[in-house]
Parts: structure tokens; C-alpha cells; sequence
């Protein structure tokens, strides 16, 4: 079965792809390692793993306003994610979608995102209808 | 988003692609956020360092800066955060002529759109400070939280699209901290043991930057009993931005918006939490331990105010680094202008040390100048920087300026 999770209206186009989920928040300048396209930052709870053409789900965006530029600068190299949902975003992450066109939502109705969608888990992003979908593994 | 027929004619093209475009991506972050209309800003200030922005940001800056002056200047006064290049010492650091070539190309775009390039973080001191109520754009955490807190303007994180985007078109979505209900206290600290020094004022900061969490959170503090200086607000700010992303903070009887508690409270203000000596002992002793070796000693992160290096120079009188020890000082043009006029750069560098100007540390290829200068363990005074470098392969630790010093000196953390 699907589940579909509403959220607040976001940002890009519509996407697919495999989550990668953390309680844990996000910079793109502190938290990664762009070049190899891994999280770098010891602390976190991602380290090591690769978030290219995920669909990254994290608690909130950090400070560092870099983040606006370095996701139009990831997009442009091809080592990205696919789209990027918080609990709670802040305007630096929501700005740097925007130039990067990169997906992005956030406000979920359900409660914690980052507990709703699993790691491995094949969602689709609907930005626009402010819809996340989950689709069944069977 | 309602618009004025300005912003519609700027929107449909008519008053130049630049403008066209900054109008678009200003809506596309307004309707995310829910802002009614624009609000006219009086400043903007945007962060471009060429290692965020990337060969991609700066093709980006170079297609705005192709356009005829008339449709490619900036509408209000638009400066810049630091840069990250030395123009004037990169090569010793291991910087590349790639690196500095990408300097140049942003600079030279940013002049052609009309920007200043002062490349400070620290331009409430130095350059033209804000006034209570002003609506500004400014792209520097550290930068925002001050001017938001200490000086009672309203500015919003802008990323650096959404600063040109405000810098070209005079304007700003109205959201966030340009509406006067998200500057009202979240969260309350009652602060029991009294911040001494600049890094005490980091931690503190730090701490209650964690507890916030989120952009949406704003603290208030009461408890504190004596009027902090500009550089320890600096310090306090930037840490609490970096830990929590926090835009805001009030200091009851202090700041400007809280001359009480019930100022800044929207009905019952919310529970206190105390914040003691044990809880800032606990987050500095997650960093670093004495004895360990300490390859670099990090003034940076905001840049230093002439104070600052005056402090330095005084620590360093007389002194020399251990031949295992580099030491950058990193503080805005202007400020570096005075400090070689008064001699505090010489004094400061008389001891093996080296200050940059129009730098800070964390924005310089910080993983690629570490690894050409065999840097891993880094000191510092700064709680911001101790907070972010990790990701960049360091392995950092804090102490005070007078504890960094004196670790430089001796090698080691003393």
C-alpha cells in the first residue's frame, strides 16, 4: 500500500528517487564532502554515505548561507540530491532550490518526516500539490 | 505574491533580464514562505566566495553582468562578505592560480553589476550599520543575527541569488523576520553564570543556539548583568547562528526590541530554562584536550575587528610561533588598511604569523589549504569556527585568544 504524506507547498518539479533519512540537520557547506558527493562531517549521522540523486529527508537547515549557492553548484556538476525534505527548512535552503531548481518541501501534516519516510524507502516528491508519497516495496 | 505595477514591469521583462530574473526566483521563495507582498530594502549584502559559488555560480554572475549597465546595476547600495582568496597571499597558503582565477572572474562580475567589494563579515562595524526598523538583505548568518538583535533592522538569511535578487531590484519578499510576529521569544534562558571574554560569549551563544533549532525559533535571555561590547554580541550571535541557525535573539534590557519581557512576549512568555556554568563547561569540553599538538591557531570566523587585532598584537609582542605552529589572523580590507597604518599588522606578523585581508578562514578552501600546509589540529577562539570546520578534515579545539597565543607559541594546547 502507498502512503501519502501532505506537506506545505514546495519548491521544483516533481521527482522520484530512494530516500536517505537522519534526524539529524544539514549545511552544505559544514555537513559535506561535495566533491566526492558523501557526507564528510564526523557528527553526522550520515557520514560516509553518499547523497547523490537521493531523496535526502533531514530535520531542519542549519546556519551558512552558502548552502543557496553550493546546491546550484552541486546540481551543476551532476552530484546532487534529487530533492531535499525537512521538517522545517530555512529560507537559505529554500532560496538555494530555487536557483538550483532542485526540489524541496517541508511542513509535514503527519508529524516528524524524518520517521514517516524509512531509509531505502522509493518516494515520490510532488512539490506543487505538497505531496510525498511512499510508494509500496512489494 | 501582490505586486505594484513596478514589480509587474520588472517581472514581465520590461525593465531588463537581470531584473526579470530577480523577481522570478524572489517569488518562487516568497509563495514557499507565504509572503503577501515585497518590502523596499536599504542595503543588500551578498556572500560569493568563489568555493560556494563554483565554476557554475560564477558563470551565473558573469551571464547578470553581460547585460547593459542600465539593466545589470544594483537599485540600493550592495556590498560583499568575504572572499576566498588573498589576492595579496595565496600561493604560500597552497592556494591555486585556479582558485584565484575564479576570485577574479566573481569580482570583476560583481563590479560590473555595481556592488562594493568590501568582502567583510563584520560590516555592522565597519561599514554602514543598519538603524532599528530598517528593512535590509543581508547574506552572512553572523551578520544577520547582529544587525536583527543589537541594532533592532529585519533581515531574512539571503543566500547569495536572493541578495543580488534583492540588491538589483531594491525589494524583498515580506517574510520571516521582516514580519513583526516571528520576532517574538519562542524560548526563554535565564542565564546563571556571567559569559568573561570572547569565547565565553561563542559558547554561550553556541548553547543556546542548540537548544533553539530551528530558523523559526527565536531566544530571549534575561540574566545577563552588564552590556556585552560589539565584539562579544559578534561572537555570542555568530555561534548561536551556526549551532541553530537562529536569526534572533533579545536581551532583556539590552537589545533594542526587549527593553522588557513582555515586549517581546506574545501573550505569557514561554517557560525558562537556565543555562549554568556546567552547561557551557559541557559544550567546551567536547573540544580538544592540553598537551595535544595543535598545528594551526584560527583568528577568524567573523573576521576581527581593529580591537581584536590591537589584542592580538598585544599577546604576540615579543613573541615567536613553534616552528610546528602557523597562525592566521583574518580580518576585512578596511580594518587590515587601519591595522598596517598602526602598525598592528606588523606587530602581529613579527612573530611568524599571518594576517589575511578579505578572507575568513572556514570560506578559503579550508580541506585544500589544510592539506597543503599538513594542518589538522586547529585552535581557536571563534565557537562558530570550531563548530563547522570538522567537515573540512580538521580536528578542532577552542580556547581563549590569550590560551590560543600561548598554545601557538608553545606548540601545544596549554
Amino acid at each position: 500500500m502507498t502512503t501519502e504524506l501532505k506537506c506545505h507547498k514546495g519548491m521544483g518539479g516533481k521527482v522520484q528517487g530512494v530516500a536517505l533519512v537522519a534526524d539529524d540537520n544539514f549545511s552544505a557547506r559544514y555537513d559535506l564532502d561535495r566533491i566526492k558527493g558523501i557526507f564528510s562531517r564526523p557528527q553526522h549521522k550520515l557520514v560516509g554515505q553518499s547523497y547523490v540523486d537521493k531523496i535526502l529527508v533531514l530535520n531542519t537547515s542549519k546556519g551558512g548561507v552558502a548552502s543557496a549557492w553550493m546546491l546550484h553548484e552541486m546540481k551543476s556538476r551532476g552530484i546532487a540530491p534529487k530533492a531535499i525534505l525537512f521538517n522545517t527548512a530555512n529560507t537559505i535552503l529554500a532560496q538555494g532550490a530555487a536557483l538550483a531548481d532542485m526540489t524541496m518541501c517541508d511542513r509535514f501534516e503527519d508529524g516528524d518526516v524524518t520517521s514517516l519516510i524509512k531509509t531505502g524507502d522509493e518516494v515520490i516528491v510532488d512539490p506543487q500539490a505538497g505531496i510525498v508519497t511512499i510508494l509500496d516495496k512489494s | 505574491m501582490k505586486l505594484n505595477d513596478e514589480e509587474k514591469a520588472m517581472l514581465a521583462g520590461d525593465l531588463g533580464e537581470p531584473k526579470r530574473w530577480a523577481m522570478d526566483h524572489m517569488i518562487r521563495v516568497g509563495d514557499m514562505f507565504e509572503a503577501a507582498d515585497f518590502v523596499s530594502v536599504s542595503q543588500a549584502h551578498m556572500m560569493a566566495d568563489p568555493e560556494s559559488v563554483g565554476v557554475a555560480g560564477v558563470e551565473f554572475l558573469e551571464g547578470m553582468a553581460s547585460h547593459p549597465p542600465k539593466d545589470r546595476r544594483v537599485s540600493v547600495p550592495m556590498i560583499t562578505d568575504p572572499r576566498g582568496v588573498d589576492l595579496s597571499y595565496y600561493r604560500p597558503l597552497g592556494q591555486t592560480e585556479e582558485m584565484a582565477d575564479l576570485d577574479r572572474r566573481t569580482i570583476a562580475a560583481c563590479e560590473a553589476l555595481g556592488i562594493l567589494m568590501t568582502n567583510t563579515c563584520i560590516n555592522y562595524q565597519t561599514i554602514m550599520p543598519p538603524v532599528f526598523g530598517d528593512h535590509v538583505a543581508f547574506g552572512d548568518t553572523g551578520v544577520v543575527i547582529y544587525c536583527n538583535s543589537v541594532l533592532g533592522a529585519r533581515s531574512n538569511f539571503e543566500g547569495g541569488p536572493s541578495a543580488l535578487a534583492a540588491g538589483l531590484t531594491g525589494r524583498t519578499p515580506r517574510y520571516g523576520l521582516h514580519l513583526d510576529e516571528n520576532r517574538k521569544a519562542t524560548k526563554r534562558f535565564v542565564i546563571r553564570h556571567q559569559p568573561q571574554g570572547l569565547t565565553d560569549w561563542g559558547v554561550l551563544g553556541g548553547w543556546i543556539g542548540r537548544q533553539s533549532g530551528s530558523y523559526w525559533e527565536v531566544p530571549v535571555l534575561e540574566g545577563i548583568d552588564a552590556v556585552p561590547t560589539s565584539d562579544e554580541m559578534k561572537h555570542m550571535g555568530a555561534a548561536m547562528a551556526s549551532f541553530g541557525s537562529t536569526p534572533l535573539f533579545h536581551i532583556v534590557g539590552i537589545t533594542p526590541e526587549a527593553p522588557t519581557l513582555a515586549s517581546v512576549c506574545d501573550g505569557a512568555p514561554p517557560e525558562a530554562e537556565e543555562i549554568t556554568k556546567a552547561d557551557l563547561d559541557g559544550l567546551r569540553s567536547s573540544f580538544g584536550g592540553k598537551g595535544d599538538k595543535v598545528d594551526v591557531v584560527v583568528f577568524a570566523a567573523p573576521q576581527l575587528s581593529l580591537v581584536e587585532l590591537s589584542r592580538v598584537a598585544d599577546l604576540v609582542d615579543g613573541k615567536k610561533l613553534s616552528a610546528d605552529t602557523s597562525m592566521i589572523v583574518c580580518t576585512s580590507p578596511a580594518v587590515a588598511t587601519d591595522a598596517d597604518r598602526f602598525g598592528l599588522t606588523a606587530r602581529i606578523e613579527a612573530c611568524g604569523a599571518k594576517v589575511l585581508r578579505g578572507t575568513c578562514f572556514y570560506n578559503q578552501y579550508a580541506r585544500e589549504i589544510g592539506e597543503a600546509n599538513g594542518w589538522k589540529r586547529l585552535l581557536s577562539n571563534s565557537t562558530k569556527i570550531v563548530n563547522i570546520i570538522s567537515g573540512y578534515g580538521y580536528e578542532p579545539a577552542l580556547a581563549s585568544m590569550e590560551e590560543c597565543v600561548a598554545s601557538a607559541v608553545a606548540g601545544e594546547i596549554v
